[in-house]
């Protein structure tokens, strides 16, 4: 006899399990993301020093954590750091973690880019009028800045959702996991399952990552 | 107004960065430090961590009430009640197995494990409690039952698997015909694009369960490879018990009931649980 997938849903605790792998991948992305804000935002600032040894150091840590691929470093943080330092961080802790060192790295160079594309003048003039450097970045330029850097921001928040499934290599059962679970037990008796399954998934996703955009659009109009 | 505002904020997320590190040092995997844990050890703390896939059904997956079932997750239960411990299910995919069990984050790997050499060399591999081998699927019309009958006959099978390159090693009179995907190896043997598909026996004879018109005419071709638990390289007291504890299990067939539970419903009458289970550690 053939079932449609979609009976799949309401089976057991199925959608409630897929809702708690959201809430995984939401927590893990979310937390990291406030965290790369927060310390992005701190690199960046450094980042716009002229000093040649600060540019290089920053600039090595961008490359490297660009470079590296994310599952690389989950492997990283996530069994060498007990391998070599003896640091036993649990698979969400380790992700996070990982999720904080990358997302800080390009927040930090989004900071960057939003602060040197203002204007020069703009230094200049608020310097004349007597302000302090840090008066200038706290009242002038960054406000600026952070206008500009509400899409990219955005953009590199959903990019964090998006790459979340990694995490299931370090044993942490995230939303898209929790989808292969439930559709591996089911591919003989609900051939179409995946569909369904993986079609809720993309909902969830969309769900999470849609509200993020609506609220940065609302910003960016107020903000004009 | 700003500037507390923001330092409210920072330590705010200070302090939950410093809840999920607290978070994870009291989780029992950080007391142990990246050490294999001894067979006392683990008896002493009432828990064991085993490491078992949460997606290979019949294998080892999680049921529609969110609960670890399968032939390995079977296993599993009965070292921890026979350890008098409680068992801990740690998800692991296949391309981790081996760090889980260096760093110690697990006592056991339960996970369809394939004893291979290259593996032996960094964990430390239990006896046996299943056997694998390649499984020939050909229509019920034109079975084919012994392997000299594949000589001359057009075979299919996927590219990348160990059924190509047992083929191709062993069998040169043999032509093969390759696909890419499961699903296209499938639709090829349907419609008779090929005399007979070559895949591993336990994927061949839960298709051949599925479909209608095909048997599995040859369920175990070529040498068998193992499936055994693992433990962290040099753990022997937990090595030595798992052995020991086999041969008990194999003297009241403990294989063959968890092959009725866990594997029957899949594979039915096609195949009898001697061609895939192992009692007592040894083939």
């Amino acid at each position: 006899m053939r079932h449609s997938g979609i009976e799949l849903l309401f089976q057991g605790q199925n959608f409630l399990r897929l809702l708690h792998g959201l809430w995984v991948s939401a927590s893990i992305a979310l937390l990291a993301m406030s965290l790369s804000i927060v310390l992005g935002t701190g690199l960046g600032i450094v980042m716009t020093s002229k000093n040649r040894v600060v540019k290089f150091v920053t600039r090595a840590y961008l490359e490297t954590m660009r470079i590296m691929p994310q599952i690389v470093l989950l492997f990283l943080v996530f069994f060498d750091l007990t391998r070599y330092f003896n640091v036993n961080l649990d698979g969400w802790s380790a992700a996070v973690v990982v999720f904080t060192l990358w997302g800080t790295a390009e927040m930090g160079d989004l900071v960057r880019a939003a602060i040197t594309s203002i204007p020069k003048h703009q230094y200049s003039s608020a310097r004349a009028l007597g302000m302090t450097p840090w008066q200038v970045q706290r009242a002038v330029i960054l406000p600026q800045a952070i206008r500009r850097l509400l899409p990219t921001t955005i953009n590199l928040t959903n990019r964090m959702i998006m790459t979340t499934p990694l995490v299931a290599l370090i044993g942490v059962v995230e939303v898209l996991k929790t989808g292969q679970q439930i559709i591996d037990p089911n591919r003989f008796a609900y051939p179409d399952g995946s569909l369904w399954i993986y079609g809720t998934v993309l909902l969830l996703y969309f769900a999470v990552c849609f509200p993020i955009s609506r609220v940065a659009r609302l910003l960016e109009r107020r903000w004009s | 107004m700003s500037v507390p505002r923001r330092l409210i904020l920072g330590s705010a997320l200070a302090s939950l960065a410093l809840a999920a590190c607290s978070g994870s040092s009291s989780t029992p995997a950080s007391s142990t430090g990246g050490k294999a844990r001894t067979l006392e050890e683990i008896k002493s703390s009432g828990t064991i961590r085993i490491g078992v896939f949460s997606d290979k059904a019949p294998f080892g997956y999680v049921d529609a009430e969110g609960k670890y079932a399968g032939y390995d997750v079977i296993y599993a239960e009965r070292i921890a009640k026979d350890l008098g411990a409680k068992v801990e299910f740690v998800p692991v995919e296949a391309a981790s197995r081996v760090e889980f069990l260096e760093t110690a984050k697990v006592d056991i790997i339960l996970a369809n494990f394939t004893v291979t050499p290259e593996r032996a060399e960094k964990v430390d591999f239990a006896g046996p409690y299943m056997k694998v081998s390649l499984g020939v699927v050909s229509p019920e019309a034109a079975a084919i039952t012994a392997a000299d009958q594949l000589a001359g006959k057009n075979v299919i099978v996927v590219k990348g698997t160990t059924a190509e390159t047992f083929l191709e090693k062993n069998h040169p009179e043999v032509k093969l015909t390759k696909y890419e995907q499961y699903t296209e190896a499938t639709n090829a043997l349907i419609d008779g694009r090929g005399d007979a598909w070559v895949t591993d026996n336990t994927e061949a004879l839960a298709w051949a369960a599925g479909a209608q018109g095909f048997t599995v005419g040859i369920a175990s071709l070529g040498n068998p490879d193992t499936i055994a638990g693992a433990v962290t390289k040099g753990n022997s007291t937990l090595r030595d018990w798992l052995n020991q504890h086999l041969v008990t299990l194999g003297e009241e067939k403990f294989f063959h009931s968890d092959y009725e539970q866990t594997l029957k419903p899949v594979y039915g009458d096609a195949v009898s649980a001697d061609e895939l289970v192992v009692e007592g550690g040894k083939l």
